[in-house]
């Protein structure tokens, strides 16, 4: 048993605690002690592809977008093309060995995205799904099942197993007590408590903690641009689709120009996105209660803030005339913005970073995703290297801040999940 | 704030059109004396950008959530001036809101709760039958909002006993104690509603015992959101009473620490009713507007009685239905609803776990 030293503890399970999703049997033992696999080795790319067929020719998955997106994300010209994007950087490299992953409660998928990034590493994967019964969950764990099952990838059998069970200990301490890396998504609460729970030695987390986001416009250039419902639609996919709860989602709305140009962009853009948001979503009365209360004391705390007049409760708008690194105090799920202005006059622009000297101060560790109109991202990473700012380590169009990468959160998890072999 | 005219009246008497004159002028009245009063109520209203002189009615008026008071110290009086501060409920670890009384405030709650009480009971006092232990109330210089309804319920009364000891166990001598000296008498028996099923009614059925409880009326309140989730429903809680001990008056109560005394009590119909103290308004989610009778949507709680903290206008964390106005069929006048439940337990999508256990 090769791996029986590194243990730090073996819990004996009971059968009933732990589902497993797919495969339809857990031989943990097999897994522990299976090799791992080069960076995006052929024998992964092929079953992934084979997932993403067959995920997108059954009646069921092709019911839910989400689904679909991700067996986009598997094809095989996908992987191709970020097989290339790695190239030669990883072909020194092997996976670490088992990853274990803890997925969120409350997204349907981010174990299957996350469970990807841990095979194309080259890893054995032991993914902990969502405890909540999603379909799209279950619709992924059947197919995949069935694509195992098939011969051509039996000897993948003992290379991933998706488990499922209720807040467990004893179950969490053996998979963690096996693994080389355990990534931990679900934000503060959750990491601290996985954190309680030792792994072995030479093993470490990859935790995905609790960020926030933020959205600059150029008002001019946004209304420059053809089509205000488009751009309505692809900012509502970063916030609303997830009640803006992710941590991808904006809260903080930054906008650039002239004050005539704002006044007119911050009503064509509002209005766009009400009208979508009217049509979509629902705001259930607690989010509505939690968007008065974060209003509430954002009113007490800050004399600055002035609420912005809307027709209804679906967008709550908080204008402050300051940037500071506490704003992460009134966020709130469920369509709550604040907005600040960066008036630029008429003429030759300064500086990004001195049009941005506010906006800089409002950036912390926490910032993860900032997405633009009207700027080239170029010149937005420019502007986060030069300054050194301490968070945001992704810049993406809106529309695009939730579309997954094998970046994330800042690390290159290809690169996290594997381990170089080097020679002098 | 001068209520003499409330109370001066009787506390069912309002007709909709005078109600609605009188709740307008004070409660627009108490908005002005917050905003001037209370620094944070006022950079509320300044943030929402509403001048508290412009509201015409009392439905035009801002309310505040009530978590607020969990997160902040409210008042609209000097610290000094402080005579008593309620603290909610809550399990160890969660925030209690805490609510500050002066004197004016805390002595017109009291009368309040007193007129209310005393349409239902007769103004007479009553031996009280309290389904509690004493050691909620031990501790004097922080009122629970548990500790605060016994001691509030008990000026009702003449002579007082609690039915549990000092762990929640059946204090059965006590009780028998009790009733053989007022053998005879009409009685007042209090409890909140989870307490009451959990260590009376279920210690009763356990136990065989069956004291005679007939010439009892009891006010429960409080807590029924744990009997929704065991899902005993309103009926059963009252059955069972009546088949273990003969109680055949029961009146539940909805009520808040962050607006004492201006209970809404249920009356012989099974609704809760309004008194000229107070008003419900139900609200739409979508955009905080009035909803329809029949409508479910989030309460809003309305009282006269707060003017030492801005408690005046309060949206909860309730759902409830507006089922009339002045014509319920027990001849009380002024709004009557019902309470349908938490709207805490939705469910929110988003990569962090930590919402949900925050709030479960």
């Amino acid at each position: 048993m090769p791996r029986s030293e590194d243990a730090v503890t073996r819990t004996r399970l009971e059968p009933s605690s732990v589902e497993c999703l797919c495969p339809s049997t857990l031989a943990v033992e097999v897994m522990a002690s299976r090799r791992a696999w080069r960076p995006f080795a052929d024998e992964i790319i092929a079953l992934l592809d084979a997932l993403s067929q067959d995920l997108m020719a059954d009646p069921e998955a092709r019911a839910h977008p989400d689904v679909i997106a991700f067996a986009f994300f598997c094809r095989r010209r996908n992987i191709d093309r970020l097989k290339a994007a790695w190239g030669h950087q990883v072909s020194d490299r092997l996976g670490r060995g088992v990853t274990f992953h803890i997925a969120p409660a409350n997204v349907p998928l981010n174990f299957a995205y996350s469970l990807v990034c841990g095979l194309l590493a080259g890893n054995v994967c032991i993914v902990r799904a969502p405890s909540k019964p999603f379909a799209q969950t279950a619709v992924v764990c059947r197919v995949l099942g069935r694509v195992l099952a098939s011969d051509a990838f039996a000897p993948l059998g003992g290379d991933l197993a998706i488990v499922r069970y209720q807040r467990d200990d004893d179950a969490t301490a053996m998979f963690s007590a096996l693994c080389d890396v355990r990534l931990i998504w679900g934000g503060d609460e959750t990491i601290r408590e996985i954190r309680k729970i030792p792994i072995p030695p030479r093993a470490f987390d990859l935790t995905f903690a609790d960020r926030h986001s933020l959205c600059v416009i150029r008002a001019a250039a946004y209304l420059e641009a053809a089509d205000p419902a488009r751009t309505a639609q692809d900012f509502y996919n970063d916030t609303y689709l997830y009640d803006q709860n992710a941590c991808s989602s904006p809260r903080l709305i930054v906008w650039v120009g002239t004050p005539e140009t704002i006044h007119a962009a911050k009503q064509r853009f509002w209005s766009a996105v009400h009208a979508c948001v009217q049509q979509r979503y629902t705001l259930q009365p607690i989010v509505a209660v939690d968007k008065l209360t974060a209003l509430c004391r954002c009113a007490i705390e800050r004399p600055d803030a002035r609420q912005v007049a809307m027709p209804d409760r679906l967008i709550d708008r908080i204008r402050i005339d300051s940037l500071d690194l506490d704003l992460d105090r009134y966020r709130c799920a469920g369509g709550s913005f604040l907005e600040y202005d960066v008036v630029v006059a008429d003429g030759p622009a300064p500086s990004i970073t001195e049009q941005f000297a506010g906006v800089a101060g409002a950036i912390t560790r926490r910032c993860q995703t900032l997405s633009y109109i009207g700027f080239q991202p170029e010149e937005l990473r420019g502007w986060v290297l030069a300054n050194r700012l301490t968070g945001i380590d992704r810049i993406v169009p809106v529309g695009r801040t939730a579309e997954f990468g094998l970046i994330w959160d800042g690390y290159d998890l290809i690169s996290c999940l594997s381990r170089v072999c080097d020679i002098r | 704030m001068d209520l003499e005219a409330y109370f001066a009246i009787a506390p069912y008497s309002l007709g909709r059109e005078s109600k609605r004159a009188r709740l307008a002028e004070t409660l627009c009245a108490l908005t002005r004396h917050h905003y001037q009063a209370c620094p944070e109520y006022r950079r509320i209203l300044d943030a929402m950008q509403l001048d508290p002189t412009s509201a015409r009615s009392h439905e035009d008026l801002p309310f505040l959530p009530v978590r607020l008071f969990k997160e902040y110290d409210l008042l609209s009086v000097d610290r000094a001036d402080v005579v008593k501060t309620m603290t909610s409920s809550g399990t160890s670890g969660q925030r209690v809101s805490r609510i500050f009384l002066d004197r004016t405030t805390a002595a017109q709650q009291t009368k309040a709760l007193s007129r209310i009480v005393a349409s239902y009971l007769g103004s007479k006092r009553l031996p009280m039958l309290i389904l509690d232990t004493a050691a909620v109330v031990k501790d004097r210089a922080t009122f629970s909002a548990r500790g605060a309804g016994i001691l509030g319920f008990s000026m009702f009364s003449t002579d007082r006993v609690y039915a549990l000891d000092e762990n929640m166990g059946l204090d059965r001598a006590g009780i028998e104690a009790f009733l053989d000296k007022h053998t005879g008498e009409d009685l007042l028996i209090f409890g909140f509603t989870s307490i009451v099923w959990q260590h009376f009614s279920k210690e009763l059925a356990r136990t065989g015992f069956r004291p005679d409880l007939s010439r009892g009326t009891i006010l429960h309140g409080g807590g029924w959101k744990r009997l929704l989730d065991q899902a005993v429903s309103a009926a059963a809680f009252k059955e069972t009473l009546r088949e273990l001990c003969g109680i055949a008056r029961a009146h539940d109560y909805y009520g808040m620490v962050e607006q004492t005394g201006a209970i809404t009590v249920e009356c012989e119909r099974g609704v809760l009713h309004t008194s000229v103290f107070s008003d419900v308004i139900i609200r739409r989610a979508r955009d905080f507007g009035v909803a329809d009778v029949g409508e479910p949507g989030i309460i809003q709680v309305l009282s006269v009685l707060p003017g030492s903290y801005p408690g005046h206008s309060l949206l909860t964390e309730d759902e409830g239905v507006l089922l009339g106005e002045d014509d319920c069929p027990c001849g009380r006048f002024g709004k009557y609803f019902k309470v349908s439940g938490r709207i805490r337990n939705a469910e929110i999508r988003g990569c962090s776990d930590t919402y949900q256990a925050g709030t479960q």
